[in-house]
């Protein structure tokens, strides 16, 4: 190009409004919630005071806060595997040529499609802890193929409850890693296996050192999406059980702050996640940005 | 795919390709029926929520009873005990009747806001994709940051900013914030996919001295339907589902029908679980038919990096 305006002039013209968008909406909110986390606005009366980190130093150490922390590692954890279980297993044994196999895969991922308030409602019926004769939803079931013992008041159990919200969120998305791993297993070049079992590998060895290290990146990208989409829970919670203490995490905490007017815990609360989250996001969008340079 | 495959060619309609056949079967049955024993149990259990929804749905509240809950109805929709008596279809009108202001809503919202978010994202995706401009790498991670943080990190000064500004409590604030905060999905979602199609057409009209907005109407658009069919599915969808937005911004009497059935949902006691379950049905309908319909698109939009919220 003779000049170097006719190459950058337009598409920056072009993009300039998205850019504009996102530098006011994306970062600028960014940093006005920052700045909000370090005053004293706790009310509706705007007038306010600096006073630097006080919040987060106080949100820390604050039992509620914490309480919520451990509610959503508790849920992170059997979330992830719970998805990353189902989705490998299922796209594992719709990998080699199943029948149907486009039926099964619609149906394991429609649960996508669902909201969680609308998929709520049933979960919040099927996980009921009423037991007994008064037993309805899973502890019915339970009951009535004789596993009495294992009813439980699921969401309502102090330390484990958790776990149980965790089963609507496993529900949802382990299609979703099982789309990714689908994906992925197609990915894998059938010459590769052939070569591996021309050479005599066995089934095992074939998936240790072929399969698995093809793998991986993918298992990592679903690692980081899930924890992602885990950090942020709040519809699930919210529909399942309301922003109530037992099953609180930083973002239904966060709601709770929000709508009784404390501008500054809400805001302090938002930045922790975003610190939270910025340890799944940034290295990735390193990694993107690199592989991108790498491919141009 | 996630984001970092999206130097590979085409998510965009891209269902997932099927396995060839590997190798000749040798007819070890007994694997491959349990095989499909496995599928088709999971198949079950994934269904099972489905089940609970329809069956409750249909059980008028003096039918309700917890020995009975995960069975048919004793009575069916059209059998009713007394003449006129209540049956299974009076929680679907109570439903509907509940719900159906705010769906009207919500279709105002959604189809708006995919089609917008569709349109500005095809623009930004066509010049990120096809038009060398230094440090493109950078502003391309810029817009799609907005993509991966975490809502709550602008909820409150949004939330401030709207009383400040006085925007109402409806949808005409969420369908702001749904195109604003769409914006990067859609732009990944279409320049993955320009990345994908053969452009020798677009080249051709550069040689000729084409500027870039008219490239982009004439060559460009008319080859993006595919990557339209994505977008406009995949935030369709997202918008419809929104829930977070809506409790912040908008209230019930202006609200999405996310909101419409959380209150009537939270609402339920044990004995009219039958009318929220027969709106998280009806409130379900229209994404669900999409993804039946469309489903091969909807993989596409999930494949091409997307994190629902």
């Amino acid at each position: 190009m003779r000049k170097g305006v006719r190459n950058w002039g337009p598409p920056l013209l072009l993009l300039s409004p998205t850019i504009i968008i996102l530098g006011i909406f994306v970062y600028g909110l960014i940093a006005a919630n920052v700045r909000v986390s370090l005053t004293n606005r706790t009310s509706l009366v705007p007038a306010t005071e600096f006073v630097g980190l006080d919040n987060y130093i106080a949100l820390l150490a604050e039992d509620r806060f914490l309480h919520s922390l451990a509610n959503l590692a508790v849920f992170t954890v059997v979330f992830i595997a719970g998805t990353m279980l189902f989705g490998f297993l299922w796209a594992w044994m719709l990998d080699k040529g199943v029948s149907a196999e486009g039926i099964f895969r619609s149906v394991y991922l429609f649960p996508m499609a669902v909201s969680f308030v609308a998929s709520g409602v049933v979960w919040r019926w099927l996980l009921n802890s009423a037991e007994g004769d008064r037993a309805s939803g899973l502890n019915r079931i339970l009951e009535t193929f004789g596993l009495g013992f294992l009813q439980n008041s699921w969401w309502n159990e102090p330390t484990w409850g958790m776990a149980a919200i965790a089963l609507p969120a496993i529900w949802q998305l382990s299609g979703y890693v099982m789309a990714l791993f689908l994906a992925g297993f197609r990915g894998i070049p059938d010459e590769l296996r052939e070569a591996a079992r021309m050479d005599g590998a066995s089934e095992w060895k074939l998936y240790r050192f072929v399969i698995f290290p093809q793998l991986s990146p993918i298992a990592l990208s679903a690692l980081i999406i899930v924890s992602h989409m885990s950090l942020k829970v709040f519809d699930l919670i919210m529909s399942v059980t309301g922003s109530i203490y037992v099953t609180e995490v930083p973002a239904t905490y966060m709601w709770v702050t929000l709508t009784s007017n404390d501008y500054a815990k809400s805001a302090t609360i938002a930045t922790v996640l975003l610190v939270l989250a910025s340890v799944f996001i940034i290295p990735y969008l390193i990694q993107t940005a690199r592989s991108e340079k790498a491919n141009r | 795919m996630t984001v970092t495959e999206k130097t590979r060619p085409a998510p965009a309609p891209a269902p997932l390709p099927l396995s060839p056949a590997l190798r000749p079967r040798r007819g070890f049955s007994l694997g491959r029926t349990l095989k499909y024993t496995i599928l088709i149990v999971f198949v079950f259990i994934v269904m099972i929520p489905v089940y609970v929804l329809i069956v409750t749905s249909l059980k008028p509240p003096a039918d309700v009873n917890p020995a009975t809950s995960w069975g048919l109805p004793v009575r069916w929709p059209w059998q009713s005990e007394t003449p006129g008596g209540a049956t299974g279809f009076d929680n679907w009108s109570a439903a509907y009747t509940a719900l159906a202001p705010s769906i009207g809503r919500t279709f105002m919202l959604a189809i708006p806001a995919a089609l917008i978010s569709a349109l500005l994202g095809s623009m930004n995706g066509f010049v990120l994709s096809r038009w060398r401009f230094p440090h493109a790498n950078l502003v391309f991670t810029f817009i799609l940051f907005g993509m991966f943080i975490p809502y709550q990190a602008v909820m409150t000064p949004l939330v401030q900013m709207k009383s400040t500004l006085g925007l109402p409590s409806d949808i005409s604030t969420l369908l702001l914030v749904h195109v604003i905060y769409g914006l990067p999905i859609c732009t990944l979602i279409f320049r993955n996919y320009y990345v994908s199609i053969p452009m020798e057409l677009m080249e051709a009209s550069r040689v000729d001295g084409a500027g870039m907005m008219r490239t982009y109407w004439s060559i460009v658009l008319p080859l993006s339907l595919p990557g339209f069919v994505v977008t406009i599915i995949w935030q369709f969808t997202n918008a419809w589902n929104d829930f977070l937005f809506a409790m912040f911004l908008s209230d019930t009497a202006g609200g999405p029908v996310s909101l419409a059935l959380n209150n009537l949902a939270q609402g339920a006691q044990l004995a009219n679980y039958g009318t929220a379950m027969a709106g998280a049905l009806i409130a379900s309908l229209p994404t669900l038919l999409v993804y039946i319909i469309l489903g091969k698109y909807f993989i596409g939009g999930l494949m091409s990096g997307s994190v629902k919220s």
